[in-house]
Parts: structure tokens; sequence; C-alpha cells
């Protein structure tokens, strides 16, 4: 009877499940334990951070979490890309750029108890940049993205004096202050680095308004309120950072209330939280372009006419309502208005089929011509569909004459024809970094970046005058007269329109009524110091 | 026994060589440069020479898959290019979760299967055993990303009774000594987190134990009508034994070899993570990992990954062999 003993005692085992989880009834545990007046923000996103030391991570996850722990030098505003004291308190340039001396904010102390100086900014500096560094452990990516390399521009930090410390550049870069406020650069406790090793990206320690308690995989990262933060203290006492990866299950635990917040929304379901009286909507300013890029170099599209004529032709309001839930701003610009030096006087091209066929018949093609329509084979924010996308604009394009044939590729094949200029009209687009003007347009539209098989600018458009600005604006230091350049510089490419920019999308973000505080920050990731939670 | 234990042994070896292969050239399958597909976009030259370089690209295939298998000979199953860390202490950390809900789902399958198929079988087209088997057909057929929402919505969402994700609740705390969660907190005795710990393992391990249960109770009744057929059957009824001895220890028993070989395969199916489930459950386990190593091109943890859950499916199926001998007699390992 071994058999029949054994499925007993398995009934028995599975009966007695069953009957303890009923016994839970409809309360719920977590509210049972957190019972002792906690305030948890539970923040759920799709995927677990892939590490904790900020400076070797790329990805959203992993820096919403040490975008807590850590501080930079300086920060952004918390609803712009502005910059504005962090560690740093004041800053000032020599030497045409090449110099930067920045006084840091005195009697700050790392999680750890170690104080915060221009030692640990050395320290953290010649460990990002120097291969031969002992702590040199990881990849560093955004190093390399920022600052050109190891070593790249920055040829030298010293350590004043205590509170004091000096970069030196090899050659001036605009954008360097812009840099320092992104958040894989936050600032590490050089004692722990060299305690912890290769191990360090699971026990970071910073000077952050959160404290690291604990990580366990594909789970949960909990970080806990720093008493003696520098700054506004954190007004919850513990973030709990949830993985949980489907989109609709997510949805459905933010209705439940066991999480606070999320992000990652399909957007079938923005209605769905519209009309949930228990939740709110938040949009996160764009930080990003999508984009019809026009090969400059090819027959027809060397007519600035027929570029213009293409961007009277493409209907963005339709796309934005039929690919991205309305979750996006047409584009007019090649950056979006969340960044300074953004021109809204830029008029742009309104939707008008008639004036794109004027213009057709005054290049000398009243008729159309032929060419081919290249769509990414990936989706991304600021491209949710391509193919269908690309669909829509070929409709749009035939309605004035144009005949397109769609082209795609995977997605490295792509990139790399793309930057080789064998494409006509390429969709594409860039997500920013650093919230700094040169960060897109620099990037995308130089003339130095139109070298075959690397090229950024994936129009090849080449504009002298554009470029002067551009260079300018990187030499200058003074934000105002960058922004009078960046300004001008719209002004100009609209004039030649290289792309068609179609759309600024706008992340939706979905949390409870009871939470407030909460500022999406365009850069991606933001602090969650202000976030409260009424009960 | 240990010398047939051996012979399985060695005759794995063309296995693992065969299952080593393609997983190394997962890696060269991919279009284009490998250290690109991994970094993305923005890397520059810089970084994708020192990864190239990391993972031994610039060298031959030949001279590649033989650093590859040596490392492994050694017990070196590399570093995630994404967190660095040993694939093998990934799939170290994950397994548990994955052991656990397994087993509960093989649970659920075997005792609610077997028991289905043996009343099913001894009923043969009663209304039971139409309703189980067309029960166990739409088990089989069932998406689980679908069945697993739909779950949620009810017992999660609408009644509240049950967990919709995760394995344990925020707030609740529970010391891992195992990292089973069941098991360990009935060894410390914390049955704020057992109860918890049920309440998050139950539907997921119901929404796995679905198809494995369908297909195991279809096996068992079609095995136990062909045994029922049996003149030993009729022999046992006719010397007067109780109607569930003939069926339980008599049919039940001679039956129960090809139910125990779906058993296996079910078993070592499930322990290679079940990626659906994973996923919409947020259960942390080896199917999670690799699929994200997937998406994150993380190709040392995907190729080692492939290999250690293959070479789990291979012993469980010795295992399995194994365990023949003990179920029927007549069958000797040599």
């Amino acid at each position: 009877m071994k058999v029949k003993r054994l499925a007993a005692a398995l009934f028995l085992v599975l009966a007695m499940m069953v009957n303890i989880v009923g016994c839970g009834g409809g309360d719920n545990a977590a509210k049972d334990a957190g019972g002792d007046k906690e305030k948890i923000f539970v923040f759920a996103r799709s995927g677990d951070a892939s590490g904790l030391d900020p400076i070797n991570v790329t990805d959203g996850e992993s820096l919403y979490v040490t975008q807590q722990i850590f501080d930079t030098l300086l920060e952004y505003a918390d609803d712009s890309t502005d910059l504005q004291p962090g560690l740093a308190t004041e800053w000032e340039s020599a030497k045409d750029g090449k110099e930067w001396t920045l006084k840091l904010r005195e009697g700050v102390k790392f999680h750890d108890g170690t104080p915060f100086n221009a030692e640990a900014v050395k320290f953290n500096f010649d460990r990002w940049r120097d291969e031969k560094h002992p702590n040199h452990q990881g990849d560093f990516s955004y190093y390399t993205y920022m600052f050109g390399g190891f070593p790249g521009i920055i040829q030298d930090v010293a350590a004043v004096d205590e509170y004091t410390v000096k970069f030196v550049l090899t050659q001036p870069q605009a954008p360097f202050l812009a840099n320092l406020a992104m958040a894989t650069f936050g600032i590490s406790s050089p004692e722990a680095v060299k305690q912890h090793g290769e191990d360090y990206f699971k026990n970071p320690v910073g000077t952050g308004p959160f404290k690291f308690v604990k990580w366990e995989k594909d789970q949960q990262v909990v970080v806990e309120k720093n008493a003696a933060y520098w700054g506004e203290k954190a007004k919850v006492d513990k973030i709990v950072f949830r993985t949980i990866p489907d989109n609709s299950a997510r949805l459905m635990e933010l209705q439940s209330g066991t999480i606070d917040g999320m992000i990652g929304l399909n957007p079938d379901d923005v209605e769905t939280i519209k009309n949930d009286a228990n939740l709110q909507l938040l949009m996160r300013p764009s930080m990003n372009v999508g984009y019809l890029a026009m090969n400059t170099e090819k027959d027809f599209l060397k007519e600035q006419k027929i570029r213009q004529a293409i961007n009277h032709a493409v209907n963005k309001q339709a796309l934005i309502d039929a690919f991205y839930a309305g979750l996006a701003k047409p584009a007019k610009n090649p950056m979006p208005p969340s960044l300074w030096g953004y021109n809204d006087e830029v008029k742009g091209y309104e939707y008008d089929p008639a004036k794109a066929k004027a213009l057709l018949a005054e290049a000398g093609y009243p008729d159309g011509f032929e060419t081919t329509l290249w769509a990414m084979p990936v989706a991304r924010p600021y491209m949710p569909q391509p193919k269908e996308i690309a669909q829509a604009i070929q409709q749009d394009l035939a309605k004035v004459g144009i005949t397109t044939k769609i082209v795609t590729y995977d997605w490295q094949t792509y990139i790399e024809k793309g930057e080789n200029a064998e494409h006509d009209l390429y969709l594409f687009g860039w997500t920013g970094d650093n919230g700094d003007p040169d960060n897109f347009l620099y990037v995308l539209l130089d003339k130095s970046n139109t070298v075959k098989g690397s090229a950024g600018n994936v129009a090849f458009y080449k504009n002298d005058r554009v470029s002067s600005l551009l260079v300018d604006a990187q030499k200058e230091s003074d934000q105002s007269k960058r922004d009078k350049l960046y300004k001008d510089a719209q002004v100009l490419i609209n004039e030649d329109a290289p792309w068609v920019p179609l759309v600024h999308s706008t992340p939706p973000i979905a949390a409870k009524k009871s939470i407030s505080g909460w500022l999406p920050h365009a850069t991606g990731t933001e602090c969650f110091v202000g976030v409260d939670k009424a009960e | 026994m240990t010398r047939y234990i051996i012979k399985r042994l060695i005759g794995l070896i063309p296995v693992i060589i065969g299952v080593s292969i393609i997983a190394f050239l997962l890696i060269h399958l991919i279009p284009g440069d490998p250290a690109r597909a991994i970094l993305g976009e923005r890397a520059t030259e810089q970084a994708l020479n020192s990864l190239r370089e990391q993972l031994g690209l610039n060298d031959p295939l030949h001279v590649q898959y033989g650093r590859f298998m040596g490392q492994i000979l050694q017990g070196d199953f590399g570093r995630s290019v994404i967190t660095n860390s040993p694939v093998i202490e990934e799939f170290a950390a994950r397994f548990p979760a994955t052991l656990e809900l397994s087993v509960a789902a093989m649970l659920i399958a075997v005792v609610v299967g077997i028991l289905a198929g043996v009343i099913s079988a001894v009923r043969q087209y009663s209304v039971f055993d139409n309703v189980s088997m067309v029960g166990a057909l739409i088990g089989v057929s069932l998406p689980i990303f679908w069945l697993g929402l739909m779950m949620q919505w009810l017992f999660a969402f609408k009644l509240g009774l049950l967990d919709a994700s995760a394995r344990l609740s925020v707030g609740i705390s529970l010391d891992p000594i195992t990292n089973f969660y069941v098991l360990d907190s009935l060894i410390t005795g914390n049955w704020a987190a057992l109860k918890d710990t049920l309440r998050h393992l139950v539907m997921p391990s119901f929404a796995l134990a679905t198809i494995p249960m369908a297909i195991i109770a279809r096996m068992t009744r079609s095995s136990m009508l062909e045994v029922l057929k049996q003149d030993y059957i009729r022999t046992a009824r006719a010397k007067g034994l109780k109607n569930n001895t003939v069926i339980f220890k008599h049919a039940l028993k001679n039956a129960f070899l090809p139910i125990l070989t779906v058993m296996g395969l079910q078993f070592g199916t499930l322990m290679g993570g079940a990626v659906l489930t994973e996923t919409i459950f947020s259960w942390p386990g080896i199917g999670r990992l690799m699929y994200e190593a997937i998406m994150q091109r993380d190709f040392p943890v995907v190729q080692n990954g492939i290999l250690i859950i293959s070479l789990i499916f291979v012993f469980i199926n010795l295992i399995v062999d194994i365990l023949y001998s003990f179920v029927d007699p007549r069958i000797r390992l040599e």
C-alpha cells in the first residue's frame, strides 16, 4: 500500500496548504506586518537592477535605485535640465574652459560615516578614468560615452584643499557640468569601494537621501531614509523597488494596492488609470526625439525643397494618435522642449499636402518620385511600432505623389548601413543623456559626425554655419550665450530640413492617488526624496 | 546497478558535447558583431575591443571552443557581462525559487493528475471521465500568460485571497537558510512568513501544474485502461480482494511505469525554469534569469545557462531510469 499511503500523505499536504491559505481570508499580509507605522513607498518596474554601482550601469532600472543612494556634484532642477548645486556648491572655469574648479559642500558624510571631501571626489574620478587604478573594476561605459574613453578628456583631477577640487581637461567641453549632474556620476565612498572591491556593485555607499539596505535578486531592492542627510530629508522611511516583469500583472498589483507606483504601462491601459478614482497618471517630460532622417547625399533628397515638401506631407498628430496612444508631442525641432536652448519660435512645417505638392512642383518633380523608406526593426520609446509608423508615413507620402518602398534589416545591420549612408529615408531616434542641447544637436546634426561607418548624423547634413554655431557653443561656458547659439542653429536647421522631426514621446507613470511629491524628470530617473504617502 | 549508472554517465558524454557545441555556437549565430550586440549601439571602439578580448572573440572558432570547454571542465562557467558576477552564482541564487515552484507544481500535478486518471479509467465513459478528459485537453491548450492573468485578476484583485506576484510580501521578513521559503519558515517557526509564502506559491504552482497535470491524467488513464484488462486483475478480483486494493496495489503499480516516465520528463522541463509563469508571477527563478539574459544579450549567462539546464535535465532522466527498477522489479539495470 505504499502508493496509497504516499498519495494520502500528498493529499494531506495539499489540503493543509489550501487550509492555511484559506485562513488568510481577505486581509493583506503586507499590511499586518507593516503595522509599526513605517511609511514604505513600493515602486515597481519591469526589470531588476543590473548593479548598484552607478558608474557601471546604463539601464534605468539600476539608475532609479542608485539615484536615491548617491548624490552628484551638480544636480538637475526638479522640472528642467537647468543645473543647480549638489555636492558642489560653486564652480568656475578658467583657461577657456580647460579648467574647472569646484567648491564642495562641507560637513557631508557618506553612509558609512567617512567624510566627503576633495580626496573622495578625486578617488572617484581616478577610479573611473584610469584603467590601471586598482579599483577600476567594470566597464565604466557612461564614462567613455561622455568623456571619450580612458582617461578621455579629463587629464587631471586635483584636490586643491579639503573642499576644493580642480579638473584639468585636454580640451574645453561645454556640457562638462551637465555631464557631472548625470545620475551615473554619483560619488561613492572610497572606503566602501576599496573594502568591497569587485562586489561593490552589491554594497553601494553614497551620501544620498536614502541608504542601501538589501538587494534580493529579481525580487526587491530596499533603501531606507538617511536621517543624517545634508539636504531636505526624505518623507518616507523606506522605498522598496520591486520587479514585476509583466505590464498587465504590474498594473493589477497597483489596482489591488500592493504597490504604490509603477513605470512601464501598456498604452491601452492609460484609459484604465484615468478612469480609476484611486489612481493618478503622471507624465515624464520627454528627453527624446523620433525622426525621419533624409540622406542629403542622395539624388532627390539633396534638394531642400523636396525635403521641405516631405516635411509638409507627414501627418505627425495622426501618428501620435494611432501609435503613441496620444502620449507624445509633435516635434518641430531636433531636441525636446524640456531642454534649455529649445527654440519655440521655430514654426516647423505644418501638415499640408497641397503645399507639399506645390514644393515638389517647384523643385521640378510635379509627379513625385520613387525612393526607399527604412524602418527600424526594434521598438523604442520614441518609436513604439516602427513598421506601422513607416506604413503610415508611406501612405502620407503617396498622397503627394512620392512612392516609397519600405526596407528593414536586423538592428545591427540597420545601424551599420545607416552609418554608411546606404539609405534614403531613415527612421531613427535619440534619447538624451545629460540634458544639454549639445547632446542632441552636435551629436545628431554636426558635419563632423558624418564620417561614413560611424556617423551619428544619419542625414549626412553638412552646413558650415550650423557647425560653427555648434562648435562655438561647445567652447562657450556662459549658459545664456550658449542658449542663444543653439536657438540660432535650430532656425537654420529648420530651414534646411534635413529631418522630419516626428515626435517627442512622454512615457506615462501610474501611482496611487495617495502618493504626492513624485516629480518625473526628463532624464528618465528622479530622486524620491520629496515623495510622500498619505495613509 | 553501479555498472549501469557508470555506463549511463559515460553515455551522457556525447549528449553533453552536442549541447555544448550548440550553446557555444549561439553567440556566433546572431548577425553582426557579438561585441556590438552585447554593448549596444552607443559603445565605443575601445569598449568593443576590450569585450572582444575578454570573450576571446578574436581567436579561431576551435580555439574558442577548446577554451570554453576547458573552463567548464574546471568548473568555471564564466561571468555575466552585465553584472560581472559568476554565472554559477547567478544560477545558485535562483535555483531554490525554481525548485520550490517546480516541486509544488509537480505535487499538484501528480496528486490531481493520477487521481483523475485512475477514476477516469475505472469509470470509463462516465460523466467524470468525459469531464476530466476534456478538462485535461483544455489544461494542455490554455496559454499560461492568459490563465495566469485571469487567476491574478480573480484571486488577487477581486477576491484578495492570494498574492499575485513575488515570493513574499513587502514587509514580511524571513531569514534565508535553505532559500526554500516553505522550509525556511517551517524551520524558523515563522508562521506569518509560512502563510505569506503559501499565499504567493499557490497561484503560480497551479498555473504551472496545468500542463503536467493534464498530461499525467491522460497517461494514467490510458495506462490504467490497458492494465485493467489484464488477466491478473481478473484473478485478483476473483480472489475477492477489495476494489481499492485491486486498483491501487495491483493495477496502478503496474501501470505506473509510463506515468513515471512522463513525470520525469515534465519535472525536467519545469526545472529548466518556466519562463512564462515566472514572468507573469514575478517569480525570481531560472526561467526569468534566462529570459533577462537573452533580452540583455548576456551571452555568457545564456550559453552556460543552456548547458546547466541541459545537465539538470539529463540527470533527472537518469534518476527516473534508475527509479524504474524500484517500481518494476522485472527491470534489471545492467
